[in-house]
C-alpha cells in the first residue's frame, strides 16, 4: 500500500490530538496501516503541537522536512512555520483565523500578512486550501470544534487512503457522546468548504 | 471500566506506547508499581494509577526515583512481579539503588522502564541510558515500535526471572509518545501479596557478601549473553555484502529507507532488540560475509563500539561506521530522509529526495515560547521577589518544574538550573564564594524529591540565602501528580498521608520560615524582604494552587478582571508580569476574560487602580 503522510500543527489547546486520533481509529476500522507521533510537552502552556501521521506500509513514526503529501495548520502562522515540511507536491490546508502569540499581542513582534502567507505557501506547494475554519466552528455551535471542520477538508481532498464515512464513524464512535451532533455538524461544514 | 482493562483478547486497538507499556505490564501479571513521574514516561504511571483504583494492583507515586526503585526492589525480592517507571535522568537519581541491586537480584520478575529523550523535548539532557546497562551489568531491551513495546514487556518480566536479575526497559520519546494498532493479550490474575526469605548472605550487602555476589552478576551477564545469542528480539532480515545494524527507532528508518532506495536485497540488517549484553555469537556470525557495515543508532555509539570490538577479536578489518562528521551524529533525533542519506551515502548508491521548499524569502514568524499560564502562582511570587529584591544584585538559581520557565524575561528569574535539588546545594556554594545576595526557587514536589538533603546541608554549614518553596499543591509539570503535599482528599482519594513542607523546614532548623499568599502582593512583598534581610538561611513558602490543576478541580476564583477608562497606559502590567490574558488592542491594554484566572495581582500593582473585576463570573465563560 502506498504511504501517505500528513503533518498537523496547532496551537496547544486547539485540539489536534484528539483529530489525530480520530483519524487513526478511522484508519484501524479501515484496516489501513496507521502509525502516529506527537509533541505535546509543553501544549498546555501556549506552545506548538504537531502530530505526524504516516499511512500505509511504513515503520517510521515521523515526517522528515520536504516529505508531507498533506499539510494541515489549525493556525495560520503555525502553518507557514512548518512550511518546510512540505514539497512542490504537497497540498496544504489551513485555518485563516489566526490566535495571535504573546509576543505579538504585547507589541514585541509582529504577525505576518494573512495575504502573504497564503501567497507564500500557494507558490511553494501543490495545491492551498484556506478558510476560517473557527467561523465555521461557531456556526457548527462550538467553537472548539475547528479540529473537526479541519478533519472534514481533509476528508474532502482524498488524499487520506481513508474514506470520509470511515472519518464520520470514528467521530460519532471517538469523540464525547455530548459533543458528537456538533462535531458531526463541523466535520460537513468543513468537508463542504472544499472545493 | 479502564480502557486498558479491556478483556478481549485479539482486540485489536489504537495506543499511545506509554499505554502499551503499560498494557504488556498487565498482560505480563505486573502486581506492584511505583514511580516519579518524568515526561516522556508519565502517562505509563497516569494508566497504572487509574488501574490500580480499580483492581488490586498496588501503585505508588514514590518522593523520588532513588525510592521508587527501592519500593520495587523489596516487592520484587518478596516474590511479587514489580515495575518502576522513570524518565532517563530518574535513573541517575536512582542510580545507587541500580548499582548494587544488579548484585543481589530480584526473585519476582522486575522491569525498570527508563524514557530517554533524544533532541531534549522536556528534558536538560541527552544521556544515552544503554550505557547504564552496561554499567551495572543489568540486560537491556528496546522496542522499535508502539506493538512491540506491548509485546515486550511480558518478554521481559520472564526474562528478568530466567536470570533473577531486573531488566532495564529503554525507550526514547517516538516511543512513549507515538500511537500504533496494538492486538491485546489475556489478562492473568495478579498475585500482590508475597513473602520474604531471609538470607543475609544473599540480601546482605557487607564486603565479604558482595565480593560473592559480584561473581553472580558476572555468571549472570554470560548467561544473558548466550540468552541474548537466541533471543526473538534480535532479528537478521534480507541479505547479501552491505551490513546494518540499528536499535529502536532507527529500525523504522532503516527498514523505510532500504526500501525506498530499492536496497532491501542488497543490505543485510541485524536489527537489536536485547541490546545488553549484546549478542556476541550472532554479531561476529552476521560480519562474516559483510564488505562493510553502517551502525544506525540515535544517541552515542554504543553498538558500534560493540560491534568493532567483536571483528577486532573475530579477525575482521572490514570497515565499520556509525558515527562521524559525514556520517551519523550523537546529536538530537534522527529521521526517515536522515537515514536514508546515510545509508545511500555510505553504499554509494544514488537518493532521491523531494526538495524542501526555498524558505528564505519568509517572514520572520512570531515565536510562541511555551510561558506560565495566566493565574499562574509562580508569576505572582517571581513579581513578588523581584520587588523585594529591587536594588540587590542577587544570583536565582532554580530548578526543574513548570517554574523554570520563569527564566524567561520580564520575569529573568533563574540564573543557574542544572537537576532535580540542585537549586539548594548551588545556592549554598553560590552565597559562599560571591558574597551577593541568593534567592532561590524550588517546587513543592521538587523539594520532596531532593531538595531537603540540600537545605539540611545549609543549615548546618550555616550557609547565607534565602530559599523558596514554590508550593502549588501539585506536581504541576508532569501532569498534576500527587506529591507528599498534596491534599488527596481533594481527588476524593482516602488512606494517604501528607506532610506539611512547613513543618519539615522549621523541623530541619531553619529559624526564619514564613508562609505566603502570592496573590496578596503587597504582604509577600514585605514578607520576602525581610527573609532577604535575614542574615542566614531563611525559606519562603509560597502557596497558591496551581490555575490548572484549580481548573480541573473545578475551584474557580469568584471574578475575572477588566481594565476600566482611568488606564494611563503605563503598562506595567503587561511590562512587569507579561500575563498571557493581556493583549494589545489599538494601542490599549486589554485582558481577555477567557483567559484572566481571577489573582487580581495586575490590579494590585496598577497605580491608577484601573484594573477592575468585571462581575461575578468563573473564567471560560463568557463574560
Amino acid at each position: 500500500m502506498d504511504i501517505t503522510r500528513l503533518i498537523i500543527v496547532a496551537v496547544g489547546g486547539q485540539g489536534n490530538l484528539l483529530a489525530s486520533r480520530v483519524i487513526g481509529e478511522a484508519a484501524l476500522l479501515s484496516d489501513v496501516p496507521v502509525r502516529m507521533s506527537e509533541i505535546h510537552g509543553m501544549a498546555q502552556r501556549g506552545g506548538v503541537v504537531e502530530s505526524a501521521i504516516v499511512l500505509g506500509d511504513a515503520k517510521s513514526t515521523i515526517i522528515s522536512d520536504g516529505e508531507a503529501d498533506l499539510l494541515v495548520g489549525f493556525e495560520p502562522a503555525e502553518t507557514l512555520r512548518a512550511l518546510g515540511k512540505c514539497n512542490q507536491g504537497t497540498t496544504v490546508i489551513t485555518n485563516l483565523s489566526p490566535l495571535s502569540p504573546f509576543t505579538v499581542t504585547t507589541g514585541q513582534a509582529t504577525y505576518p500578512n494573512l495575504q502573504e502567507i497564503q501567497n507564500l505557501i500557494q507558490a511553494k506547494t501543490a495545491r492551498l486550501i484556506a478558510f476560517d475554519a473557527t467561523a465555521l466552528a461557531k456556526q457548527a455551535g462550538n467553537v472548539m470544534a475547528v479540529n473537526m471542520v479541519l478533519l472534514g477538508a481533509m476528508a474532502r481532498t482524498g488524499i487520506l487512503p481513508i474514506s470520509a464515512d470511515s472519518l464520520r464513524e470514528a467521530v460519532r464512535t471517538k469523540t464525547k457522546k455530548a459533543f458528537v451532533e456538533t462535531n458531526l455538524k463541523a466535520f460537513e461544514l468543513g468537508f463542504a468548504a472544499v472545493e | 471500566m479502564h480502557r486498558l482493562l479491556t478483556d478481549e483478547p485479539g482486540q485489536k486497538m489504537l495506543l499511545l506506547g506509554n499505554d502499551a507499556i503499560a498494557r504488556g505490564a498487565l498482560e505480563a501479571g505486573l502486581a506492584f508499581a511505583s514511580t516519579y513521574p518524568g515526561t516522556p514516561s508519565s502517562e505509563i504511571s497516569a494508566n497504572l494509577f487509574q488501574v490500580s483504583r480499580e483492581t488490586d494492583l498496588y501503585f505508588e507515586y514514590s518522593t523520588n526515583e532513588k525510592v521508587a526503585l527501592e519500593v520495587a526492589a523489596a516487592a520484587a525480592n518478596a516474590n511479587v512481579r514489580a515495575m518502576c517507571m522513570m524518565k532517563h535522568v530518574g535513573l541517575n537519581v536512582a542510580s545507587d539503588v541500580l548499582m548494587t541491586l544488579a548484585y543481589i537480584g530480584v526473585n519476582a520478575g522486575m522491569v525498570i522502564v527508563v524514557a530517554d529523550d533524544p533532541f531534549m523535548f522536556s528534558s536538560q539532557n541527552e544521556q544515552d541510558t544503554r550505557y547504564y546497562a552496561k554499567l551495572s551489568g543489568l540486560p537491556m531491551v528496546e522496542p522499535s515500535s508502539v506493538a512491540e513495546a506491548k509485546e515486550m514487556v511480558p518478554y521481559a518480566f520472564d526474562l528478568s526471572e530466567r536470570l533473577g536479575e531486573p531488566v532495564i526497559f529503554r525507550t526514547t520519546t517516538r516511543i512513549n509518545h507515538s500511537n500504533g494498532i496494538v492486538t491485546l493479550g489475556s489478562i492473568p490474575p495478579r498475585s500482590p501479596k508475597g513473602d520474604f526469605a531471609k538470607d543475609p548472605f544473599r540480601y546482605v550487602c557487607v564486603p565479604a557478601v558482595s565480593r560473592r555476589l559480584h561473581v553472580r552478576l558476572l555468571d549472570n551477564l554470560k548467561r544473558a549473553q548466550g540468552i541474548a545469542d537466541e533471543s526473538p528480539l534480535n532479528t537478521v532480515e534480507g541479505g547479501g555484502a552491505w551490513g546494518i545494524v540499528c536499535n529502536g527507532v532507527s529500525y523504522n528508518y532503516v527498514a523505510d529507507a532500504v526500501k525506498a532506495l530499492k536496497i532491501e536485497d542488497r543490505t543485510k540488517r541485524l536489527r537489536l532488540g536485547f541490546s545488553h549484553p549484546m549478542p556476541e555469537a550472532l554479531i561476529k556470525e552476521f560480519l562474516q560475509g559483510c564488505e562493510k557495515v553502517l551502525v544506525v543508532e540515535e544517541g552515542e555509539p554504543y553498538m558500534e563500539e560493540g560491534v568493532k570490538a567483536f571483528a577486532q577479536e573475530a579477525g575482521l578489518s572490514l570497515p565499520i561506521r556509525g558515527k562521524g562528521e559525514d556520517l551519523f551524529s550523537r546529536l538530537y533525533e534522527f529521521d526517515p530522509a536522515m537515514v536514508r542519506k546515510g545509508i545511500a551515502d555510505f553504499f554509494g548508491i544514488p537518493c532521491e529526495s523531494p526538495a524542501p521548499p526555498d524558505l528564505s524569502d519568509l517572514p520572520e514568524i512570531p515565536q510562541r515560547p511555551p510561558t506560565l499560564c495566566a493565574g499562574c502562582s509562580h508569576r505572582a511570587t517571581f513579581y513578588a521577589v523581584k520587588k523585594a529584591a529591587e536594588g540587590l544584585d542577587a544570583i536565582y538559581p532554580s530548578d526543574i518544574g513548570c517554574y523554570t520557565l520563569g527564566f524567561l524575561p520580564p520575569l529573568s528569574m533563574a540564573d543557574f538550573v542544572v537537576c532535580m535539588g540542585a537549586s539548594v546545594g548551588t545556592s549554598c556554594g553560590f552565597s559562599q564564594v560571591t558574597d551577593k545576595k541568593v534567592i532561590s526557587f524550588i517546587g513543592d514536589s521538587t523539594f520532596f524529591h531532593s531538595g531537603i538533603p540540600g537545605l539540611v546541608n545549609a543549615v548546618f554549614n550555616n550557609h547565607n540565602f534565602t530559599l523558596v518553596i514554590l508550593d502549588n499543591g501539585t506536581t504541576a509539570m508532569t501532569g498534576h501528580q500527587p506529591n507528599p503535599g498534596v491534599d488527596m482528599e481533594k481527588l476524593h482519594l482516602s488512606g494517604y498521608g501528607r506532610v506539611s513542607i512547613e513543618a519539615v523546614v522549621k523541623s530541619l532548623g531553619v529559624e526564619h520560615v514564613t508562609v505566603i499568599k502570592p496573590f496578596k502582593v503587597k504582604k509577600s512583598i514585605e514578607a520576602i524582604r525581610s527573609a532577604i534581610e535575614y542574615d542566614g538561611v531563611s525559606v519562603i513558602i509560597s502557596q497558591e494552587m496551581c490555575s490548572l490543576y484549580a481548573k480541573g478541580l473545578k475551584e474557580l476564583k469568584d471574578r475575572v478582571f477588566t481594565i476600566s477608562d482611568k488606564c494611563k497606559n503605563h503598562r506595567n502590567c503587561i511590562d512587569d508580569l507579561a500575563c498571557p490574558a493581556f493583549y494589545i488592542q489599538n494601542d490599549r491594554v486589554k485582558i481577555d476574560p477567557d483567559l484572566c484566572w481571577g489573582c487580581a495581582v495586575c490590579a494590585q500593582i496598577c497605580p491608577e487602580n484601573a484594573i477592575l473585576p468585571l462581575k461575578k463570573k468563573g473564567p471560560g465563560e463568557q463574560a
